[in-house]
């Protein structure tokens, strides 16, 4: 809502500086976004009358005038194109300052002399448009001053206001909430009742009257629509982001602005039988005032005659009905449309317009006579008329009804922490135009008609607190009663996990949860993701499965900029639907790329899968030492053979492995990228350490080398040993893999270290061999294994 | 007994002056080997009478130890010297890079929630999570924004086919706990959020974090008193909060918050449009309906909620200029961000 300042004057006469008016407005909840001045700033321009017009000798598009400010005459050259003799215009005399520094001087213009200059409303910042001269009508007083005339300077306010204040989208609710804040009394607009000179009226129907509980009409005959709007009131609505359009468009628009009622003229010769207020047929089409074709369904309420839909309720006007210059006779709209009926309509066909801003939020019900009035009388002061009677049609049991509320001292105690005295209380509330009655513990009150965002007795200790001032109010810190919060020692905190990643030098990123349903094609596991109704964008139209296309995509931004290396992981909500069932779990994503480590003059190599294989091992060791459990995987994303699962107890939580170099190719990477897309929960919920008795006893290293088949894997060596079941075996490792001479085509010579401690006593030669030999002996059972000579 | 005298004064100054370990072993042969100077000082005590032995016998063992001292102490620094050469000989260029063991960092967002989670912990408050993809009574309709209600128009929201959406604010998850727990309620809900909406200042997921206090006599004084502690804390500086009227559908009343402007401290600068204070957070008292939807009894208890967009505290905090570089995943960006 944007408005004029000396407007708001105008009915709130305070002295407040605008700045204390912005602050009191934004402290009291009406937020100022912005203060313009309403026009440039300017000294000694006044109206001029031009006497005289003739073209200058030596330029065909400049003309000579004569012109005088009521006491002099002064010769002014002209490029104007609607200079002429008898036209009253702003005149800037020499010396006169336009804007912050154009001082108007004598000068010649192709040879001529020019005192002075004739000048455009654009020039003096009223208007945006280039449109010649600023035509003044005639009846002005020559050489007087323009900014005068003009109520200048002014400042215009633009209040940013919340949906639940409606009330304030008016000069008048503007002004009423000024003077509560100022200590004003404020000046009512007068809507005096215009007393009817001819019998005409129309009738109106109300075929839904929840929609439209009350319709107010008024026809108004010989009316000269022709008539110029007056400067004062294009101002106003000019000041108030409204343009001119015709005299009685802008009379609907200035009510509107000073009290708050939409209101619509319609053509009456184009009516054809009585009006009707219905929900329109579906399939129904109306051409708005814009030239645009609706076609409509039956939850739009629309102002029909006998024939067809003439205008969207509360919304915007048909062309076939409006007003034109062959208009004589003036059918006046004023009606209360009910808030839920209108509330989205004007969304979903797009048309957002002053009418809808305000029927949504809710208008003053009892509003739609008094406007009807001043309307009237704005019309037939400008544009003459034969008003017929005010015509009301309402169905009562459809209008809103005053709200009563009632709120008590212990309850203002209880919510603010302060005490006031009844009658401060009650002139608050009675200045914001609630009717209120002092009982025996507070206050019973009744709501204003234009204030719907009051119902309960919350909604009027907010009134105090904003008119008390929330600033102004005490502060303290919930008293609260001590208690000791669980530490679940089992359970792994999320952040120790992501410093741990960090630790291990992989970044965290945060990508988008919707991902391009092409890139999850390529990278998911054939399931498609669930697609959002209205994307934003069609490659942010799907939610994401795994976190896999979002590291990618990170992996390729950091890639396109050059990364020699790039290693990130992320956490988050993936989205799995499965019939009906959508499963929401938080997912672990890691991606490694490029060199395993910085450059260093000690050498380099690529990242490989063990590397990421070994980050993803120590994610058990911080979940309380919960060893994982490897086997060979597949996922269509991931390299054959090069692809893990990764399970603990049992259960998988999900896979690892390097993209397969199809689809690096394809995304363009030129390395090898390894992927780990993890269930993050059993990664948080370790266990609590039971502690074992430690051996007093030596440890015993033996190492030993078997050559097995290619086909065999590690794990088999490991389960092997562990198949013993000796628990004097403490461990066994891996410490290297060789294949070449010395060992047969197709197999591979393991280098094993076992570690062999007894709790009970040291371990002697003959008892140590007879394990290694028993190893060696299972081994060779159950994986083939020969020691190797 | 003056030639012993000499003995040991020319031995020391022998070991004294010895420059390697081999002089310094023919050293120890001249006076100390089988045929030394002082072995043989010792045959010549048997040239002596009993009385006199043990005094002769005892002053010559004092020369052999001197001796023999003096002879340790030398080798030992002599091969000291030895080992410091040879280690110098294999000196490396200290000042080159040492084997990086790089540490990478949290993203922005997270270092900045943890913080708030952390903040928040200290007063008793604990966090509490819920799902993204939300249904409408959950998102809306339990905080008392109806499907006709003007404040949907506030939210873009994104939709599925089924009717859910995609959360539009962390608040769901008040609604979450208040409809699971009873009161006394202390959480904060941290988490992503959506909106249709993608411009300059606007990305179609953000960050906001959700606090709810729930419990017997919470006031609006215990509210404001929470907000601005937790801003200075924040901060970490001495700030001027402001609390402006304003409108939530599931608080009453409601308010904006705005903090002087961390930048140019209230004086007026480009982030805070000159006006010297920036809005950073809304809040207000839990609204009585709901309340209603949830199950809490509104004759025990009130309660006060607050929220915030995490990226633009994290903005403020950093110096971040521009909301879009948070995801991007630029490294160049991140890698700012150690620790």
């Amino acid at each position: 809502m944007k408005a004029s300042i000396s407007w708001l004057k105008s009915l709130c006469p305070t002295d407040l500086s605008i700045d204390d008016i912005v602050r009191r407005l934004t402290m009291a909840g009406l937020e100022v976004d912005g203060v313009e001045p309403a026009s440039k700033p300017w000294t000694h321009v006044v109206v001029g009358e031009v006497l005289s017009v003739t073209q200058h000798p030596d330029a065909d598009k400049l003309n000579v005038c004569e012109v005088t400010d009521g006491e002099s005459t002064y010769q002014v050259v002209c490029g104007a194109t609607n200079v002429r003799a008898g036209l009253k215009v702003p005149f800037a005399r020499v010396g006169a300052v336009i804007g912050d520094d154009f001082r108007i001087q004598q000068a010649k213009l192709r040879g001529v002399d020019s005192h002075g200059m004739l000048c455009g409303a654009d020039e003096l910042g009223l208007s945006d448009e280039r449109d010649g001269l600023m035509e003044l009508p005639d009846h002005v007083v020559t050489g007087s001053d323009v900014a005068d005339l003009l109520s200048l300077p002014d400042h215009v306010v633009e209040v940013d206001l919340t949906p639940n204040r409606g009330d304030c989208l008016s000069i008048t609710g503007l002004a009423r909430e000024l003077g509560v804040l100022s200590q004003t009394t404020v000046r009512t607009v007068d809507c005096e009742a215009v007393d009817p000179e001819s019998d005409e009226t129309h009738d109106v129907h109300l075929s839904a009257p929840e929609g439209c509980p009350c319709y107010v009409g008024r026809v108004i005959e010989h009316v000269d629509v022709t008539k110029p709007t007056p400067m004062w009131m294009v101002e106003r609505l000019r000041r108030s982001g409204i343009r001119s359009i015709d005299a009685i468009v802008d009379i609907t628009n200035y009510v509107m602005l000073e009290l708050g009622q939409p209101m619509h003229a319609f053509d009456r010769d184009q009516l054809v039988g009585e009006i009707d207020v219905r929900m329109a047929h579906p399939g129904e089409q109306l051409v708005l005032l814009d030239g645009k074709t609706l076609t409509l369904s039956d939850d739009v309420l629309v102002i029909a005659d006998q024939e067809k839909a003439l205008a969207l309720a509360g919304i915007m006007g048909g062309e076939h009905s409006g007003i034109s210059e062959r208009t004589t006779t003036v059918f006046l709209e004023s009606a209360y449309f009910d808030p839920i009926t209108i509330a989205g309509k004007a969304r979903r066909y797009g048309l957002h317009t002053d009418a809808s801003a305000r029927f949504e939020r809710g208008v003053d019900w009892q509003l739609a006579e008094r406007a009807c009035q001043r309307a009237t009388a704005l019309i037939l002061d400008i544009c003459g008329g034969v008003p017929g009677p005010v015509m009301i049609t309402d169905n009562e049991q459809a209008l809103p009804t005053l709200q009563v509320v009632t709120l008590t001292h212990a309850r203002i105690k209880q919510q603010l922490k302060i005490e006031l005295a009844s009658e401060t209380i009650q002139q608050m509330l009675q200045a914001l135009g609630f009717d209120v009655d002092v009982t025996s513990d507070g206050f019973r009150c009744v709501a204003p008609s234009w204030r719907f965002d009051i119902a309960i007795e919350q909604d009027l200790i907010e009134e105090i607190a904003r008119i008390y001032g929330y600033n102004n109010l005490p502060t303290s810190l919930p008293a609260q009663a001590l208690t000791m919060a669980a530490v679940p020692e089992a359970e792994t905190p999320l952040m120790r996990l992501k410093h741990y990643l960090v630790d291990q030098d992989v970044q965290e990123a945060v990508t988008y949860s919707f991902v391009d349903p092409a890139m999850q094609a390529l990278l998911g596991d054939g399931v498609q993701g669930v697609r959002l109704a209205n994307p934003i964008a069609s490659n942010l139209a799907e939610m994401r499965r795994s976190l896999m296309p979002g590291l990618v995509e990170a992996v390729r931004h950091n890639v396109n900029r050059q990364a020699p290396r790039v290693r990130v992981f992320e956490t988050g909500q993936c989205f799995v639907s499965s019939g009906d069932q959508l499963d929401q779990s938080e997912r672990l994503g890691i991606a490694l790329y490029g060199q395993q480590a910085p450059l260093h003059f000690s050498g380099d190599r690529l990242v490989d899968f063990f590397d990421l294989k070994g980050i993803v091992d120590g994610l058990g060791m911080v979940n309380g030492g919960g060893s994982l459990s490897w086997s060979s995987g597949e996922h269509p994303a991931l390299a054959p053979g090069q692809t893990a699962r990764v399970s603990i107890n049992g259960q998988s939580i999900g896979i690892v492995g390097r993209l397969h170099p199809r689809l690096a190719r394809e995304l363009d990477l030129p390395k090898p990228l390894f992927l780990a897309d993890l269930n993050l929960s059993p990664l948080l919920s370790g266990q609590v350490t039971a502690f074992k008795a430690i051996s007093r006893y030596p440890r015993v290293l033996r190492d030993l080398a078997v050559v097995v088949d290619d086909s065999i894997a590690w794990q088999q060596i490991v389960d092997a040993v562990e198949s013993l079941g000796d628990s004097r075996i403490q461990s066994v490792e891996l410490f290297d893999v060789y294949r070449g001479t010395g060992v047969p085509e197709g197999c591979q010579s393991l280098a094993l270290s076992l570690s062999l401690q007894d709790p009970e006593k040291t371990l002697d030669d003959v008892a140590i061999q007879e394990m290694v030999d028993q190893v060696v002996r299972t081994l060779g059972e159950q994986t083939g294994a020969e020691l190797r000579g | 007994m003056d030639n012993l005298q000499s003995i040991q004064e020319e031995a020391l100054a022998l070991i004294e002056s010895a420059d390697s370990l081999a002089h310094l072993d023919e050293v120890r042969v001249k006076f100390l080997g089988k045929k030394g100077l002082i072995s043989a000082q010792m045959k010549t005590l048997g040239q002596l009478s009993a009385e006199e032995r043990p005094e002769a016998g005892a002053k010559i063992n004092a020369v052999r130890d001197r001796v023999t001292a003096s002879l340790e102490a030398k080798k030992d620094a002599l091969e000291r010297d030895a080992e410091t050469q040879s280690l110098m000989r294999d000196a490396i260029d200290v000042t080159m890079p040492g084997r990086p063991q790089e540490v990478a960092g949290l993203h922005p967002v997270t270092r900045t929630l943890d913080r708030l989670n952390r903040l928040f912990a200290s007063l008793g408050y604990t966090v509490a999570t819920g799902p993204e993809i939300e249904d409408d009574w959950h998102n809306f309709e339990a905080l008392n924004i109806p499907s006709h209600h003007p404040a949907r128009a506030m939210h873009d929201t994104f939709y599925f086919d089924d009717g859910r959406v995609l959360r539009t604010h962390t608040s769901p998850v008040q609604i979450r706990t208040m409809v699971n727990e009873e009161p006394p309620i202390r959480i904060v809900a941290p988490g992503r959020v959506y909106r249709c909406d993608s411009d300059l200042t606007h990305t179609p997921m953000f960050h906001q974090i959700e606090g709810l206090v729930v419990d017997r006599d919470i006031s609006f004084a215990d509210l404001k008193g929470t907000i601005i502690t937790f801003l200075n804390r924040f901060f970490e500086a001495d700030l001027d909060v402001r609390f402006r009227p304003s409108y939530f559908p599931f608080t009453e009343p409601s308010a904006e918050v705005d903090v002087q402007c961390v930048m140019c401290e209230g004086s007026g600068c480009r982030v805070c449009s000159q006006t010297g204070w920036l809005e950073v957070m809304g809040c207000g008292m839990v609204h009585p309906k709901v309340f209603e939807q949830t199950g809490v009894d509104t004759t025990m208890y009130t309660g006060f909620a607050f929220g915030m967009g995490v990226e633009r505290l994290a903005m403020l905090r950093y110096g971040i200029g521009d909301l879009r570089l948070f995801y991007e995943n630029d490294l160049q960006f991140l890698n700012q961000f150690h620790g």
